[in-house]
């Protein structure tokens, strides 16, 4: 019998589903009169009286002080009414084989009622008011479901039973690639959505040649999952010919060469102070914090399976970062999570969207919504992000995932040993994400949704948070030697990675399966989510298969290690794959890549829009833009204080609603050591030089960290490269030189990079194109820093009226990629530099000053400069805020006339302190906007101003405003003569209000954009 | 000095806030055990060796179908006995979010009755969302021993579905009358008294969003049963132990220790004597 249980809310009470879709309807440009009510409902198989599922219902399905349910054997018309006024009938199921976590915990709880249920499916049901021809297939393609997990059935559901999967007969597959020439390789590569490079075919086919005979699929799989973009890095590991304006430099490792060479040196320097632990070598960079522990950071892409499923892509791609610290060393504790996108802009019309790309909105929504629950439901805080929009991001959204974790010092290393269990935890293996791996080194197109749909998982947090309780509890016993996650490749990647150096065998029909049917190949590369591989001493295993059953965590053997140096796979006995170590490891080919980098001729022009100017307008535009928006829409939906460890907030000041520069927390409860978290990243930049775009990314990065209290000796950084299609040398060029500026910046500053990851081949070909769209140069540099007594930390909100502000670093005439020119839609001028000596040097002292409590708030200075650093200073302490352009420590030279101006009114007027940018107008929009690294905007009590300033000797820093008790930020101006052309006695010299707004009207317009 | 109250932390897949719930009742002075739902199924007399049973927050078997609704279904169907035995031997037991959701849900808070079901529940916000923010909190009589000597609280939320609903006006003016509904969100203390304006409660009794965070009838965040001594709340009592969690702790509004600590101080008091 298969019974349908309906679920929708009653009468009285609200549908906030039903409204939420009937907006975006709306929005999609649907008739007005609009209108869709939402149901969920259970799909339950089983031989079930009436009376059960009446039993079900009230006890499990439905909250009757909120809803009202309708059940009855599936088909039955009572199902299928309409409601008046309503025309259409839609249902939304999951796809076969696609996870169902509600339906996994449903079943579970209907057995634990003692109902004999054989297997439940949940699916969502809509009524919707009457739609012309088109416009329901447009609704349910763009908003109701997902095609590339869900079905879509219109009208009423017929269905008979919920069976998925057959059973599989084993029949051993040969690729015959010994008589393949080029162009069957290359068609072989493409077809098999293998993605290998001819020459890489090549080496394949004559490894088997010597052999003397052909591979089985699983092992082609194995070396392409193996020699990935995605597994191997081999673009930006491999060897690099470049060429700049500086010369040509020939690589063998480009990667080794710039990031990891810069960590090496500084570890040299740092000697016995070294407090690396591991870099570049497991799945996340370790680095020391106390005593008893070390701190983990990763931080991972899910690019394209976003791009095609933006929850399910988003929500697996925090899943699969929290593995990475939780396979580092013998397994760290998560403590928290950060997140950074980059969307097209959200009101992108729906007319102008290629076919196959979905909306950014969706997409938005779905990714937020995506990390929200991954997130939330594992009790990891979500602590620190950011959101980039740039129309390049259309067809290719980005969706960077991290996070740290906490790792006892006695387990950092692991040491799986020949006779070792090879274990697999967790979750059970379906067909989710089959060639994930290969997929995301892909372009995408328009079709990519059809070819890829496997390739999109769906998670269960629930899954993975019984994962992480149940392995620290193992961890600690010293029950495993080994651990490792499966993620990109499966257990290809995971048994291939650790069995590198030992050899491995593995018995494929142990693995257990979400449903039968799978093949060999399909067990060994399924991406499914939520597993971890262990490699057990056999005297340990009867322990740990107890302590998972304890928690009903499934644990399987499902191979051993053996000191063989080769791979073997069976199924049912038959050996489908032998593969050497070497050759899997070492085999691939290494191909040499043209790179070059022509900068962009800098220009001196600065842009202004309108004459006369009005700053303010100019301040309110900056604000309302939607990168310095307020992101609280998406900040509140996180749980940002699970754990109990939070110091400093993402929303900071008065009202809790200021924008804190990075997130800090204590990662023991018993103790007052901290680590700050942030992150640097600026697009916009790499268009004018990417050199430039990431020394500024590196510099933000760290100046965020120092302006809450971290230590900028004690900062540790990751690098997350996201670019194009490499295969162009301008675009692998303009990488290289992001990674020469990490290499000098690092050294600079002495922050070691600690891991890093790329994601190459970010471009959307539109269906019919040539052409691609391709991202911009988008490298996030996320920091962790040490924060030695989280007491001490500061926040960005002013505190007291009466209060000194001063300026801290050197501005400069750097507009270029600025806001300021981003919201007139204008590109020209410089992009700011970073002066890596001068920079450490104030870090340093701002870091002393906080320390020793001599600052009341510190922001620094970013997108949109000072008046947006001044301006959410002061709304977010509900203070007012004067400050006086003429104070500003700058190295701005004026053009000849403006100081032969100047030289005329100090001769007009000998006794006056006349302002040699006076005569410079451009000047004004410098200082209020320019985007210059390195710089702070302080708060300090009266009485702290002595000390403070002593710490600034010899250093860029001026005393330039003060807090107020007003509600205002009013911005003076350069004084410039007034009253020209009157007598003379009436002329004088004053300083104009260049910006005053109240701080009301500033912060409505930062919080409105993105106030979803 | 008395022995220290024994308390069972109650885990379950997808519990994720049992550590520093243990741990804000180690510093009021408690021995807390963090157990696993299934060891309690094992053996349910296990929880005679407690004097405070907590169900902490989290997302109990990912929240699926609704917060709360399997562990609640759990604990009525397999424990329903041993939990009506700890209950009547003058313990206590206390749910946090999560917790509040399975408690209430469990019929441990009001009984449900025989022909309608649970006379209350705990739904979705009003906005549709789950939301992370800081709430002002009054207390209301003085029937909660977990509440003893509290006038107010400022705490955070963090839930999707916080919105307390009876299921009809008759039970909510029961619940109030009886004095149960004894935890409410507040509107700050400086807004008070400023006279019309939105920032006032309406005719309805309810004060406007974010300060009643999910659109809760009577404004309540916490209600406990009739003898006092079983207490559930939204609000994360155990996110605000050291001043330092407090949102604006650098703005020198943070007290010497945080408002959630007293709760537990009271549940350990409460065996004191």
């Amino acid at each position: 019998m298969l019974w349908q249980v309906d679920v929708r809310p009653s009468p009285r009470q609200p549908d906030l589903v039903g409204r939420t879709l009937t907006q975006d309807g709306l929005d999609l440009g649907l008739p007005d009169g609009l209108s869709i009510r939402a149901a969920r409902g259970f799909l339950i198989q089983g031989p079930l009286s009436r009376q059960q599922i009446e039993q079900a219902v009230g006890e499990l399905l439905c909250d009757t002080v909120v809803e009202e349910a309708v059940f009855a054997p599936v088909g039955s018309p009572e199902l299928n009414d309409l409601p008046a006024g309503f025309h259409h009938l839609v249902y939304v199921l999951p796809k076969p084989g696609v996870m169902d976590p509600v339906a996994q915990s449903t079943q579970a709880a209907l057995r634990d009622l003692g109902l004999e249920v054989e297997a439940v499916r949940t699916f969502r049901k809509f009524w919707i008011t009457a739609l012309g021809e088109g416009q329901l297939e447009q609704l349910c393609s763009r908003i109701l479901a997902n095609e590339a997990i869900e079905q879509v059935i219109i009208g009423p559901l017929r269905v008979e039973r919920l069976d998925f999967g057959r059973p599989y007969e084993f029949h051993l597959v040969r690729v015959p690639i010994r008589q393949m020439d080029d162009q069957a390789l290359e068609r072989l590569s493409r077809e098999g959505q293998l993605y290998l490079s001819l020459v890489e075919m090549r080496a394949i086919r004559d490894y088997f040649c010597q052999l003397g005979r052909d591979p089985t699929d699983v092992e082609l799989e194995t070396l392409a999952q193996t020699w990935s973009e995605h597994c191997s890095h081999k673009t930006l590991a491999g060897p690099i010919d470049y060429e700049d304006e500086n010369g040509r430099r020939v690589f063998r490792n480009m990667l080794r060469e710039t990031i990891f060479a810069a960590t090496e040196k500084i570890r040299q320097a740092l000697g016995p102070n070294d407090w690396c632990v591991s870099v570049f070598e497991d799945n996340a960079g370790i680095v020391r914090f106390d005593d008893e522990y070390h701190i983990v950071f990763k931080v991972e892409t899910h690019n394209h399976p976003s791009a095609i499923e933006p929850y399910g892509g988003a929500s697996t791609g925090i899943g699969g970062v929290i593995r990475d610290p939780l396979g580092t060393g013998l397994g760290a504790k998560p403590i928290c999570n950060t997140d950074v996108f980059c969307f097209a802009p959200p009101d992108t019309p729906y007319e102008s969207l290629p076919p196959g790309v979905l909306h950014p909105r969706r997409i938005m929504r779905g990714v937020v919504a995506g990390v929200r629950d991954y997130g939330n439901r594992m009790g990891i805080p979500t602590v620190a992000g950011a959101i980039f929009f740039d129309p390049r991001y259309l067809g290719n959204p980005l969706v960077y995932c991290g996070n740290v974790g906490l790792l006892p010092r006695d387990k950092a290393r692991k040491s799986p040993q020949p006779g070792d269990f090879i274990v697999v935890v967790g979750g059970r293996t379906g067909r989710d994400g089959i060639h994930g791996a290969t997929f995301s080194s892909a372009e995408l197109t328009s079709h990519s949704e059809e070819i890829s749909g496997g390739a999109v998982q769906i998670g269960n947090p629930i899954t993975e948070k019984m994962l992480v309780d149940i392995l620290l509890v193992a961890r600690d016993r010293g029950l495993y030697r080994g651990i490792t996650d499966c993620g990109a490749g499966g257990f290809s990647s995971a048994v291939g990675e650790m069995a590198r150096e030992i050899g491995a065998v593995v018995w494929l029909e142990r693995v257990p399966l979400k449903y039968e049917g799978l093949s060999y190949t399909e067990i060994w590369i399924s991406e499914a989510q939520e597993r971890m591989v262990l490699a057990v001493p056999p005297q340990c295993w009867p322990e740990l298969e107890a302590l998972c059953r304890s928690e009903g965590v499934e644990a399987t053997v499902i191979g051993e290690f053996r000191p063989t140096g080769r791979l073997e796979l069976f199924y049912q006995g038959h050996q489908v794959a032998h593969l050497e170590m070497n050759f899997l490891h070492r085999g691939r080919p290494a191909v040499m890549r043209k790179a070059v980098y022509r900068p962009r001729a800098e220009d001196d022009r600065i842009c202004g829009d309108r004459w006369p100017p009005d700053y303010t307008e100019d301040l309110r535009r900056i604000l309302g833009s939607l990168n310095v928006a307020s992101k609280h829409w998406v900040i509140r939906q996180y749980d940002h204080e699970v754990q109990g460890g939070s110091v400093i907030k993402p929303l900071v000041g008065r009202e809790n609603d200021g924008p804190s520069d990075a997130a800090v927390l204590r990662p023991r409860l018993d103790s007052y050591r901290g680590i700050a978290i942030a992150c640097g990243m600026n697009p916009c930049y790499g268009d004018f030089d990417t050199y430039w775009m990431a020394a500024s990314a590196i510099d933000e990065a760290i100046r965020n960290c120092v302006a809450v209290g971290a230590d900028p000796q004690q900062v540790a950084l990751l690098d997350n490269f996201c670019w194009g299609n490499t295969d162009r040398p301008e675009t692998l060029g303009s990488l290289v030189r992001a990674a020469l500026a990490c290499h000098d910046m690092a050294i600079a500053f002495g922050t070691p990079f600690i891991s890093g990851k790329d994601s190459l081949n970010n471009e959307f070909r539109p269906a019919g194109s040539e052409k691609t769209i391709c991202i911009p140069p988008s490298l996030l540099i996320s920091a962790l820093a040490i924060v030695p007594d989280v007491r001490r930390c500061v926040t960005m909100d002013l505190k007291e009226p009466g209060n000194f502000v001063y300026l801290v670093g050197v501005t400069r005439n750097e507009l270029g990629g600025s806001h300021y020119c981003l919201v007139q839609g204008k590109s020209c001028g410089r992009v700011p530099r970073v002066d890596a000596p001068l920079a450490g040097r104030i870090f340093r002292a701002m870091h002393q000053a906080i320390s020793r409590g001599l600052v009341r708030a510190c922001h620094d200075l970013s997108e949109g400069g000072l008046a947006v650093a001044a301006a959410e200073m002061a709304f977010a302490g509900g203070l007012g805020l004067r400050l006086f352009l003429a104070q500003i420590p700058s190295d701005l030279t004026p053009p000849g006339e403006a100081q032969q101006q100047v030289e005329k009114w100090r001769a007009r007027w000998p006794g006056e302190e006349i302002h040699p940018l006076s005569a410079w107008p451009a000047a004004v929009p410098i200082l209020l906007f320019s985007e210059s690294n390195s710089r702070f905007l302080v708060e300090v009590r009266p009485s702290d101003a002595p000390a403070f300033e002593a710490l600034f000797v010899g250093l860029p820093c001026a005393l330039v405003g003060e807090v107020t008790e007003t509600t205002y930020l009013e911005i003076v101006g350069l004084p410039v003569p007034y009253g020209q052309g009157l007598p003379d006695e009436e002329e004088h010299l004053g300083a104009p209000l260049v910006i005053r707004a109240s701080l009301g009207e500033l912060k409505a317009a930062w919080q409105k954009p993105l106030d979803w | 000095m008395g022995t220290k109250p024994r308390v069972l932390v109650l885990r379950a897949p997808g519990t994720n806030c049992d550590v520093e719930t243990a741990y804000a009742f180690e510093v009021a002075g408690a021995v807390a055990e963090r157990v696993h739902v299934a060891r309690l199924l094992e053996s349910p007399q296990l929880l005679r060796n407690y004097q405070i049973l907590c169900i902490p927050g989290g997302f109990s078997y990912g929240d699926d179908i609704a917060a709360g609704r399997i562990l609640a279904t759990q604990l009525r169907v397999h424990l329903g006995e041993v939990l009506a035995e700890f209950c009547s031997r003058d313990r206590l037991v206390l749910g946090i979010c999560n917790g509040f959701q399975v408690l209430l849900k469990a019929g441990l808070l009001v009984a449900p009755r025989p022909e309608a079901g649970i006379p209350a529940t705990l739904t979705w916000n009003d906005t549709g969302r789950f939301e992370d923010r800081w709430v002002y909190l009054r207390v209301v009589g003085e029937k909660c021993v977990f509440l003893r000597g509290i006038d107010r609280m400022y705490l955070p939320v963090a839930h999707a579905e916080g919105k307390f609903l009876c299921r009809d006006e008759a039970t909510l003016r029961q619940l109030e009358a009886a004095g149960q509904l004894v935890l409410r969100y507040a509107l700050p203390p400086c807004r008070q008294g400023l006279g019309g304006g939105s920032l006032v409660a309406n005719q309805t009794g309810l004060i406007p969003f974010p300060y009643n965070p999910n659109g809760s009838q009577g404004n309540v965040a916490g209600m406990c049963d009739e003898t006092g001594r079983i207490f559930g709340l939204m609000p994360h009592p155990e996110r605000h132990i050291d001043p330092t969690h407090h949102p604006r702790w650098t703005r020198g509004e943070a007290g010497p220790e945080g408002d959630g600590l007293r709760i537990f101080r009271n549940a350990v008091e409460y065996f004191a004597g």
